[in-house]
């Protein structure tokens, strides 16, 4: 790894935290492409992506348990039955072409783009507080 | 419950297909079908993407997918940049904002569809 491709890597996670913390988004969503740039394959980053959004994760969570919004038993239940569907997840990644792959996940970005317009445009209509 | 690891397997296949957290799936399921508050949705899903997360690098550490250098060079100094952002946040978000960052996510995925 080059030292260039090192303070690129530090500038773009920075930026990555940054953004996700003000929009709202996951990490995931930025360190992918940006694992993409840095040149790993598709699957490498997404693989590479899943470590690198714990710390981000851990970090959100401290945070958020002292707002006192963390429910911490349904984070439990889905978090946990999560890890039935992973091994699908990681199944499908492995077995289409990684050009489908990347093309699937540019969608995904797009699909992103149109909730974040969204949740702009019309504040708290379609995610209004129901509980 | 049954809804809630129905939300969980869902984001597990999700996440662990794309490597992103699942959070785009969890935050609108457990909005629609467990009628949680959006910010209660946000907080909650953050602790069930830890777990996705975990799961997810094991699934592929296995079979020798996962670059750890590369995990930290960008993991460590997003983490600690949302750490000090947390500030940023009222101040700087608006709708202006939110369509710039929007574009740029449309300038990203487009990238990706046709590069």
């Amino acid at each position: 790894m080059s030292l260039q491709t090192i303070l690129l890597a530090v500038a773009l996670g920075a930026a990555a935290g940054i953004l996700s913390g003000l929009f709202g988004v996951g990490g995931g969503i930025l360190f992918v492409p940006t694992l993409v740039a840095l040149g790993l394959g598709q699957v490498e980053a997404a693989a590479t992506s899943l470590l690198a959004i714990v710390p981000t994760a851990a970090v959100g969570v401290w945070r958020q348990t002292r707002f006192g919004n963390l429910r911490v038993r349904p984070a439990l239940i889905v978090g946990v039955s999560s890890i039935a569907g992973v091994e699908a997840g990681v199944q499908i990644a492995i077995r289409i072409d990684e050009s489908v792959l990347r093309r699937l996940f540019g969608v995904l970005l797009l699909v992103v783009a149109a909730q974040l317009v969204w949740r702009s445009t019309r504040p708290l209509r379609g995610y209004a507080d129901v509980s | 419950m049954a809804r809630l690891i129905a939300v969980g397997l869902t984001a597990g296949v999700f996440g662990a297909l794309f490597g992103v957290g699942g959070g785009i799936v969890i935050v609108p399921l457990l909005v629609l079908l467990v009628h949680f508050s959006t910010r209660e949705a946000a907080a909650t899903s953050l602790g069930a993407i830890g777990i996705t997360a975990l799961a997810g690098v094991t699934a592929y550490a296995i079979r020798g997918e996962v670059r750890v250098g590369y995990a930290l060079l960008v993991g460590v100094p997003a983490a600690a940049a949302a750490f000090a952002g947390a500030g940023l946040q009222r101040r700087l978000s608006g709708p202006v904002l939110t369509l710039a960052f929007a574009a740029l996510l449309v300038c990203i995925g487009v990238w990706l569809i046709v590069g």
